[in-house]
């Protein structure tokens, strides 16, 4: 069969399922662009690169799958840069496809031309430039079994212009080898044992769950733990979700801004048992005073995460999911005795930090960031998919919305970009396009991709954007009044356009609250539209997120008011 | 924790940029690369890469899990004790005024190298070694004059058992 560059990659993108992709077209894409239209594939034209790739990233975290983009050479390359190195930071699973430079043009400085290979090296699981139109559709298929297997990342494609023009006699390539690439997703039963051992003789014992229980799709099997064993459990910013925030066992998000008892459990424990985490230092705060009594049991797929921060007593290597029901059914066989008295004084415990300490605010007569935020739970049963900017809007939307499935919080944890949750919405809403999307957003993060208002538009979808307007950089002024004596350099954005008009400017609906008893109604109104809707709140300015731990304090050191 | 020599032998793909991944893993992550010498093995899809970093145990075993990472990387194992045999190569330009010619050859003699080049006032002298040797030798012509010189860096084998 003669097939063009182009024609091979649309074939195999058929053949993995790729229903939808992420792009925007430009010179050395224009072949397969023409190849694409030919196809049932779905093009969202975004409006800018890094949203295709939020977008993609939204995608893949809503729905499970693999997420797709597609750019051209140059500009349209080093655009994705912050889109992969937040997929890389957070463990998604994308492929991105750039075009490149003709072959014999490579190397010379042409027009659009960018090592784009080079520059994402570090901010990819892996990458290719494909040389030759025969290797083009091997390296499709690896790049998806290495996107989507393992500890998941974002591929990187680069293809020549005239490796997508050149016309081939296809053979469909072998069967797959990678023979340096074995991702361990069976543990070790003897450091599983020894789990067991320790999980029967802690008095204080916790579980920390991360995003890696979101991506096994482990949540029912650490759900399962948490109930057989009695053990509380805290979550990181990724993690939540993977058990339920109404669950009397719940501890809230630990870290930074976690809650009081969260953090103080970490600091009285006996026993972690951690799930799919990595010991961020957003996590730990100061690593050498973080969980002083504890044993710690890691469990997670990739090695390099177990003792790169913190000490570890057992290290698991596996697959949380797999990993967690083995588990699981180890403990069935143990007594593990009377839990209710067992765990009754560590429960108490819990129980009175969480009364003395717990979240709160109180709402006056300007509407509270966090009031917003509730009011979203309460309005939403706690449905929605929620996608969040980055800042002090991120930090109340993960405190106030509980959230009781995975896969329902879609946040740029890692690498922390404004301007990752309208993308991310987008993209959330084409892989449940029945589902509720709703991006909590600050008023600096929604102006760095409110461009692709116009792309929600286009699609007819009906995402929802949450603006807790504080005129500020919130949570950069947020450290400069605890700790830079309020000089607030840089921070004030009183310079913002009228959100309500952009909205309507795009073709979408605005509203606005400015006084606490409008919050509701705006809500109601804005979630019950069919369309795209920008809600803006003007909210308290000088709100602060609390608990909050100074970067590099002990986490148990929190600031509370 | 003090930080120690290490010897890393790592088997890679024989593709382009696969060094630059592992010079950018290093760089990237602040570990240190005291010497490294690379070069095809006897299947032309694999290299070996042989690299000497500095760094404490828990930095060593995080270096060689992140290289594991790598999808090129295929193997990589870590050189220790005496199970294992190591050399270099170095040639040295050393400066050879008629008084000192005698000299200079009897240290090529002693230390078994080889003169590969003679110049109007100059010897290159090929040495190989351990590191323990090339000191040596380097000691002994300093005094005498040392012009230019060009390392290898260490490669090394497992022994196999006797
Ligand atoms: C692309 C990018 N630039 C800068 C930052 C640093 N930063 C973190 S939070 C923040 C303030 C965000 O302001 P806003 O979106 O209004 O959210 P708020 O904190 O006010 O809720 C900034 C500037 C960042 N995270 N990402
Ligand atoms: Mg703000």
């Amino acid at each position: 069969m003669k097939l063009t560059g182009a024609q091979i990659l649309m074939k195999m993108l058929k053949e993995e399922g790729v229903d939808t992709i992420f792009g925007f077209p430009g010179g050395v894409v224009i072949d397969i662009y023409d190849e694409l239209a030919k196809t049932d594939i779905r093009h969202i034209l975004v409006r800018h690169e890094q949203g295709a790739v939020h977008a993609a990233d939204g995608y893949a975290r809503a729905g499970g799958k693999v997420g797709v983009c597609l750019v051209t050479s140059g500009p349209g390359a080093t655009n994705t840069v912050t889109g992969i190195a937040c997929a890389y930071m957070d463990s998604i699973p994308l492929v991105i496809f750039t075009g490149q430079v003709p072959t014999q043009l490579i190397g010379n400085d042409a027009f659009q031309e960018v090592d784009i290979v080079g520059i994402t090296r570090p901010c990819t699981k892996h990458n290719y430039l494909v040389k030759r139109t025969e290797d083009l559709a091997r390296i499709v298929k690896e790049a998806f079994i290495i996107a989507a297997s393992g500890r998941p990342g974002p591929v990187l494609i680069d293809i020549p212009k005239d490796v997508s023009s050149t016309i081939i006699t296809y053979k469909a390539p072998k069967k797959i080898e990678l023979k340096s690439y074995k991702p361990t997703y069976s543990p070790n039963m003897k450091q599983l044992q020894r789990a067991v051992k320790l999980i029967k003789n802690a008095k204080k014992p916790i579980i920390f769950a991360g995003g890696g229980v979101v991506l096994s799709k482990g949540s029912k099997e650490l759900t399962e733990l948490a109930h057989k064993t009695r053990i509380p459990v805290t979550c990181s910013l990724m993690g939540l979700g993977v058990f339920p925030g109404t669950d009397p066992l719940w501890l809230g998000m630990i870290g930074m801004h976690g809650t009081y008892r969260a953090n103080m459990c970490s600091g009285d424990c006996d026993l972690i048992i951690a799930v799919g985490v990595r010991f961020d230092d957003r996590v730990t705060g100061k690593t050498d005073t973080f969980a002083p009594n504890a044993k710690i049991v890691h469990i997670d797929i990739d090695p390099t995460s177990i003792r790169k921060n913190i000490p570890v007593a057992v290290p698991v290597v596996g697959d949380c999911k797999i990993t967690l029901g083995l588990l699981n059914k180890l403990l069935d066989k143990e007594d593990l005795g009377d839990l209710k008295k067992k765990r009754k004084k560590w429960l108490d415990q819990i129980e009175k930090w969480k009364s003395t300490t717990p979240l709160a605010y109180k709402q006056k007569n300007i509407i509270k960031p966090q009031y917003v935020v509730e009011k979203l739970y309460e309005l939403t049963k706690g449905s929605a998919i929620i996608t969040t900017e980055v800042g002090q809007n991120q930090m109340w939307a993960a405190q106030y919305y509980h959230f009781n499935k995975p896969n329902h919080f879609i946040t740029s944890g890692g690498l922390g970009v404004m301007g990752f949750g309208l993308p991310a919405a987008i993209g959330a809403q084409i892989a449940c396009p029945k589902k509720l999307v709703v991006d909590i957003a600050g008023d600096g993060s929604i102006q760095m991709n409110i461009q692709e208002m116009a792309t929600a538009e286009q699609y007819g979808l009906p995402v929802k954007i949450v603006i807790l307007n504080n005129q500020y950089l919130g949570m950069v002024r947020q450290w400069q009044e605890l700790f830079y004596g309020k000089r607030y350099s840089g921070t004030v954005m009183e310079h913002a356009p009228d959100f309500v008009k952009l909205a309507e400017a795009y073709g979408a609906v605005g509203l606005r609250a400015t006084k606490p008893e409008e919050v509701e109604p705006v809500l109601i109104k804005g979630l019950s539209s069919h369309r795209t809707v920008i809600m803006d709140f003007a909210v308290e300015r000088e709100e602060c997120v609390y608990p909050m731990v100074p970067a590099g304090a002990p986490i148990t050191e929190m600031l509370l008011a | 924790m003090t930080e120690q020599k290490h010897i890393l032998s790592i088997l890679v793909d024989n593709q382009p940029g696969v060094l630059s991944r592992i010079a950018g893993l290093f760089s990237g992550r602040g570990y240190n690369i005291e010497s490294l010498s690379v070069a095809e093995t006897t299947d032309p899809l694999v290299s070996r890469i042989t690299l000497v970093t500095k760094a404490n145990a828990p930095v060593v075993e995080q270096i060689m899990k992140q290289l594991h990472k790598l999808i090129n990387v295929i193997k990589v194992h870590e050189l220790t004790g005496s199970s294992y045999v190591q050399r270099e190569m170095a040639l040295i330009k050393v400066q050879a005024r008629p008084e000192h010619r005698a000299e200079i050859l009897r240290i090529v003699d002693i230390f078994r190298c080889k003169v590969v080049d003679v110049g109007q006032g100059h010897y290159t002298l090929e040495v190989t070694g351990d590191e323990g040797k090339m000191d040596a030798i380097l000691n002994l012509l300093k005094p005498i004059g040392i012009k230019e010189i060009a390392k290898t860096g260490i490669i090394a084998l497992f022994r196999e058992p006797k």
